[in-house]
């Protein structure tokens, strides 16, 4: 009983917040309201027994991707007049859309359809074993390719982000890598031969 | 006891928030990135409630690359609006008609 109701607390909480990242005014207040979204749903996740990714969720969400969103906001000096400009146009259209999505999800989601096989549900709620060591294990061994490549896709991701924001300005004094790589000895070394000095 | 058609509506209601924010701030390029992390949170808070109920850890680590890519896609979403700013100096999705779209 008392867990369903921090449930509720919760949840109350992110669609509170999800209302106001969509409608807030200044995308700071959105960048905000968004990182309180991800904070209670790393509470509800806590619950729900995925212990590693809520807390994985609150370092890189919060931690990392949101402090870059807010970087980029502030960074940017943007005129907000414009960009708010279609919003009571858009209001009705957008309202009716999401409305008619959830209404069909729920309609779905909601009803006693959704019991599969759930009788024997859920015992590891007691916490006896270790949700971090358990998806160390598959994760190590059943899905290790897969892995690797979502540590390529991340390599690929800063490349490009560095690639994308890379500017040479003129002026600015750098070393020229393949100039340096591709020196030769006869370039730089000259060998001098002279007879040698009396010293008196 | 927490249902598993409470967490599944919880997600559908944060999906729906995500479509409606789309919809409302088609101007603000940062507000879309925003909308399409809710989107995805409430794509993950589905796998983590199945994961929960089928007792299978199979859906956490979906999550887990779910929660790779979406990270990998916001910074390369936020480095090509820092570059579309220092070029065109707006953010604003309707001047971007340089390509007659």
């Amino acid at each position: 009983m008392i867990q369903l109701i921090i449930f509720y607390v919760f949840a109350a909480i992110i669609l509170f917040a999800a209302t106001m990242v969509i409608t807030s005014r200044n995308p700071v207040h959105s960048a905000l309201f968004l990182v309180l979204a991800f904070f209670n749903s790393a509470a509800l996740w806590l619950m729900a027994g995925a212990e590693f990714l809520g807390i994985a969720l609150v370092l890189v969400y919060v931690g990392a991707v949101m402090v870059l969103f807010l970087f980029v906001v502030m960074m940017l000096d943007i005129n907000l007049a414009p960009l708010r400009e279609g919003f009571a146009r858009y209001l009705p259209i957008g309202a009716l859309v999401g409305l008619v999505m959830v209404f069909e999800m729920v309609l779905v989601l909601g009803s006693d359809q959704v019991t599969l096989g759930i009788a024997e549900k859920a015992s590891s709620s007691g916490g006896v074993e270790n949700n971090v060591r358990l998806l160390g294990n598959l994760l190590y061994t059943v899905y290790v390719y897969p892995f690797e490549i979502a540590s390529v896709v991340l390599l690929l991701a800063i490349i490009c982000a560095i690639m994308l924001t890379l500017r040479r300005r003129a002026g600015t004094k750098h070393q020229s890598v393949p100039k340096q790589v591709r020196v030769r000895r006869e370039d730089r070394v000259r060998l001098v031969r002279m007879s040698a000095e009396k010293s008196d | 006891m927490i249902e598993l058609s409470d967490y599944l509506v919880l997600g559908a209601i944060l999906f729906g928030l995500g479509v409606a924010g789309i919809f409302l701030n088609r101007k603000n390029a940062i507000v879309l990135l925003m909308s399409i992390e809710l989107m995805l949170l409430a794509v993950n808070f589905n796998f983590i409630a199945f994961s929960h109920y089928l007792n299978d850890l199979q859906g956490q680590v979906f999550v887990f690359f779910i929660l790779t890519v979406a990270a990998a896609e916001s910074a390369i979403g936020l480095a090509i609006l820092v570059v579309l700013f220092r070029n065109r100096g707006t953010i604003n999705v309707g001047d971007l008609d340089s390509m007659k779209g």
